[in-house]
């Protein structure tokens, strides 16, 4: 088996601001974000050879928006890992050597009373899905994350307060990066006073322990290593990738503790070994995980080794994942700021990514120089996710 | 030879009386939790009552009941699936008249003594609707018994029965309508339905049998209210001490009404003892009832209807209950979407029977049944495991205040069964301040939804009770 890494470069990126967008459409969007990558790389859609799209319910959304004649175009769908599934698809076909110049964009806008608008496909109400075992909970997703923070503090014996103290570290954290990105969806001081005085969404959780679910695109392009310097200097290579997929062990199974993902941790491994990390905390300058509740970024801090297990919280309060931090988490406000885009997350975590490593974030730069970035896109509930870790670089 | 050898009752939790706000009544009635109803309680009812029986040898079901979710759709077939009976068994509603329960029970009790069935499971179910604000609304009471009936062994002996016909209308409810009507004339309605027909049907058969009422040592009397009950008491010269009194606080409860008082009596009666139990509805039937030594047996193994009167828990206000019911203000608040019949049908072992599977291979325990087994990944190692069988514990859990159901917040659970394996599951019945990691839990069949005329059903946890 071969590796992955350092076999792909990303030469532009495009991103729109998320927001409502009640203005605009999908089609809106993505151009904006295409051509803005487009800009980047200092290409145009004439020079893209093949294309994938994570959102939509078909790869021609992509191809009508931007006149992609004739070019072969996928569309992606692994639920909240969308986005980094389809840059993992479109790279293994670059460093295949079988496309030179490939497309990568997500997109997501806010429902208009169909339910493929925000591009997640549940099988409706006949299906095994919404029938069956899965009417067990008939609720949003925060219900089903709230049960993993219950688990959690009763596992670490954490009281009430304490398990919220760690959260809101997190929360606080993601809305401050966000005040200071202009393509965030929210711009609001939060502190940890209000964060507590939040109404509750599922209990344990409140209100700014969810994310924002607005509308937005971004767009990659990417090529072979070889042929990066073409493009640009100040390219982007692809490290490592890896993917964990589970199979509702955790759900089924009472041997789940309920404290932590399974998936993470697998894809983790496989990443950080494609890409040489022994110790995470340390090699890894910045990272954007998928903090679709502050829960989960809680978790993924301590399934991919950047805190012990049960001391995320501890280490978020002590400020290491901050801006300033020794590792910054999620500088671009993560999805509870900037916003959950699914289908396009992966995309725009990436984007963030790319521009700390370029230098470019002016304000909400994170400290010295990064040289090596991850993504974490998770897409799942407690039980069973599909997880896809991206681990970006500085060239050389 | 044909007895009744076991009985089960299911009073609903939920009470709405002087705990509940602009509820403008001083009497307190039973109601059915936002996702129960007639048939939920029937399966809650029949488990209680099949509880250390053997439920292979049911090859019948008669369900009696005049609030059933359809008018064309049995409701007996859907009792007896969730249930888990076998599939090859007689299933009956009997519906239409508060005299239901009676006639179910007495064609039961034929079906046996014939050697058409071994076992015939009789259950009585009804959830009242009344106009808001009307009589009906706070006379009645929501409630299920289930009756097994059986041709060699006898807990109660049914020794005779008699019936009159009286066709009058005093209640009715109306093909299409939801909620039953009444005649405004009080005077006509009491004095020519309820009062002359249990009189004259008394009468008859303390004639025809040459017995005076003075020789039952307990009689069972439907009634719709207090105040009709007096009359009617009086009138048949019932003394007090031979009078059950229906438990506190329930309401009347329809079709039920008569059985929970009468179960209500088995619980503190001897052997031996004769009761007259009265029903009414379009005339009225009287049975003459015998105990047995038996009946000790079967007692120690059921929770008492007095024990479920008393640990009721008021709803909060008046305008909740509208909500539930549908009846208050629009809201977007509630499920309303109809699963496809072709889903309800293949899913039905899952859904509606509830049935996991336990691998063949491996021996584990998963739900719902998995085509390749999660731990050892053999194919096909399905065999079919009742998970409602047993209870289960609190894993973990979160309270959902943004859930698509008219009673926030939703308890969601992460349920580890008692025949093994793990589920997540909604928690109903709840009392928010009690929930904790670890808690018991019981399994009980709830409404789901309820859209294009379809109902759809699933099983929840609930608190031990």
């Amino acid at each position: 088996m071969e590796s992955l890494r350092d076999k792909v470069a990303i030469v532009g990126m495009g991103c729109t601001k998320y927001g409502d967008h009640y203005d605009k459409t999908g089609e809106d969007l993505l151009v904006e974000a295409c051509f803005e990558a487009f800009e980047d790389a200092g290409i145009d859609q004439h020079d893209i050879q093949a294309a994938w799209l994570g959102g939509g319910i078909t790869g021609q959304n992509l191809s009508h928006a931007l006149k992609l004649d004739f070019v072969p175009t996928t569309r992606v769908e692994n639920w909240c890992a969308t986005g980094s599934d389809t840059l993992r698809n479109a790279a293994l076909a670059v460093a295949g050597g079988f496309y030179d110049v490939a497309l990568v964009a997500g997109f997501v806008t806010k429902p208009d009373g169909h339910r493929h608008a925000n591009g997640i496909y549940g099988g409706g109400p006949s299906g095994n899905w919404f029938f069956g075992e899965e009417t067990s909970f008939a609720g949003p997703p925060a219900g089903t994350f709230a049960t993993f923070a219950t688990r959690y503090a009763h596992h670490y014996e954490l009281t009430y307060d304490q398990l919220k103290e760690g959260l809101g570290a997190i929360a606080v954290k993601n809305y401050a990066n966000g005040l200071l990105n202009p393509k965030a969806a929210l711009h609001r001081k939060v502190d940890m006073k209000a964060y507590l005085e939040a109404p509750m969404i599922s209990w344990p959780l409140g209100l700014h322990d969810c994310c924002v679910m607005p509308s937005g695109a971004a767009a990659a392009i990417i090529t072979r290593a070889d042929l990066a310097p073409k493009f640009r200097d100040d390219y982007i290579l692809v490290r490592g990738i890896g993917m964990s997929v589970g199979t509702k062990q955790g759900r089924l199974d009472p041997d789940y503790d309920w404290v932590h993902f399974e998936e993470n941790v697998i894809a983790g491994k496989t990443a950080y070994a494609m890409g040489g990390i022994s110790d995470p905390l340390k090699e890894i300058d910045l990272a954007c995980v998928h903090d679709a509740f502050t829960v989960v970024e809680l978790a993924a801090y301590e399934d991919l080794g950047f805190a012990p297990r049960g001391e995320g919280g501890d280490y978020a309060k002590a400020g290491v994942f901050n801006r300033d931090g020794e590792l910054s988490v999620n500088p671009n406000g993560g999805l509870k700021s900037f916003g959950h885009g699914v289908g396009s997350s992966g995309i725009h975590k990436a984007y963030e990514v790319y521009k700390q490593l370029q230098g470019k974030c002016g304000e909400r730069q994170v400290k010295g120089t990064p040289t090596l970035g991850l993504t974490h896109d998770q897409g799942g509930y407690p039980g069973t996710y599909t997880t896809v870790i991206t681990l970006l670089s500085t060239r050389d | 030879m044909a007895a009744i050898v076991s009985y089960g009752a299911y009073i609903p939790k939920m009470r709405m009386g002087p705990g509940t706000k602009n509820w403008p009544n001083k009497t307190q009635r039973a109601i059915t939790n936002f996702d129960e109803d007639a048939v939920t309680m029937a399966v809650a009812a029949a488990r209680e009552c099949l509880r250390g029986f053997d439920k292979s040898k049911v090859d019948a079901v008669y369900l009696a009941s005049t609030s059933l979710p359809y008018s064309e759709k049995q409701a007996a077939s859907l009792v007896a699936t969730a249930v888990d009976l076998r599939s090859d068994i007689f299933t009956a509603d009997i519906a239409h008249s508060l005299r239901a329960g009676t006639q179910a029970l007495r064609m039961a009790l034929d079906g046996v003594r014939a050697g058409t069935f071994t076992n015939a499971l009789v259950v009585v179910t009804d959830n009242r609707l009344g106009q808001p604000g009307s009589d009906l609304e706070r006379e009645g009471g929501d409630a299920a018994v289930a009756f097994l009936i059986d041709g060699d062994a006898a807990a109660l002996k049914v020794s005779s029965s008699h019936s009159i016909v009286n066709d009058i209308l005093d209640v009715w409810r109306g093909d299409g309508d939801r909620m039953l009507r009444s005649s405004p004339e009080e005077h006509f309605r009491y004095e020519e339905g309820y009062l002359h027909a249990v009189t004259t049907c008394v009468s008859g058969m303390l004639s025809h049998t040459s017995q005076q009422i003075a020789d039952f040592d307990k009689v069972v009397l439907y009634s719709p209210d207090a105040r009709r009950r007096g009359e009617a008491v009086k009138r048949l010269g019932i003394t007090p001490e031979q009078l059950v009194e229906p438990p506190a606080g329930l309401g009347s409860s329809g079709v039920a009404h008569a059985f929970l008082q009468l179960i209500h009596a088995l619980e503190t009666a001897g052997p031996s003892e004769k009761i007259l139990l009265v029903n009414y509805g379009d005339g009225a039937d009287a049975l003459v009832l015998k105990t047995t030594e038996d009946l000790a047996a079967v007692r120690q193994d059921r929770r008492s209807v007095a024990a479920q009167a008393e640990k009721g828990v008021p709803i909060a206000d008046y305008y909740d209950y509208l909500r539930w019911r549908d009846l208050g203000p629009a809201t977007l608040n509630g499920h309303r979407v109809a699963a496809a019949p072709h889903a309800i049908y293949r899913e039905q072992d899952e859904v509606i029977r509830f049935h996991g599977m336990r691998c063949t291979s491996c021996g584990m325990v998963q739900y719902p049944a998995q085509r390749v087994c999660v731990k050892c990944q053999v194919k096909d190692t399905n065999e079919p495991i009742s998970m409602s069988q047993g209870g289960g514990t609190l894993f973990s859990y979160s309270m959902d205040y943004v859930a698509a159901t008219p009673d926030v917040p939703l308890l969601h659970g992460v349920i580890d069964f008692e025949v093994g394996g793990r589920a997540m599951m909604m928690v109903t019945d709840r009392d928010l301040d009690a929930v904790k990691i670890g808690m018991p839990l019981e399994l009980t069949f709830r409404k789901f939804s309820e859209a294009d005329g379809i109902s759809t059903y699933l099983w929840k946890a609930a608190p031990a009770r």
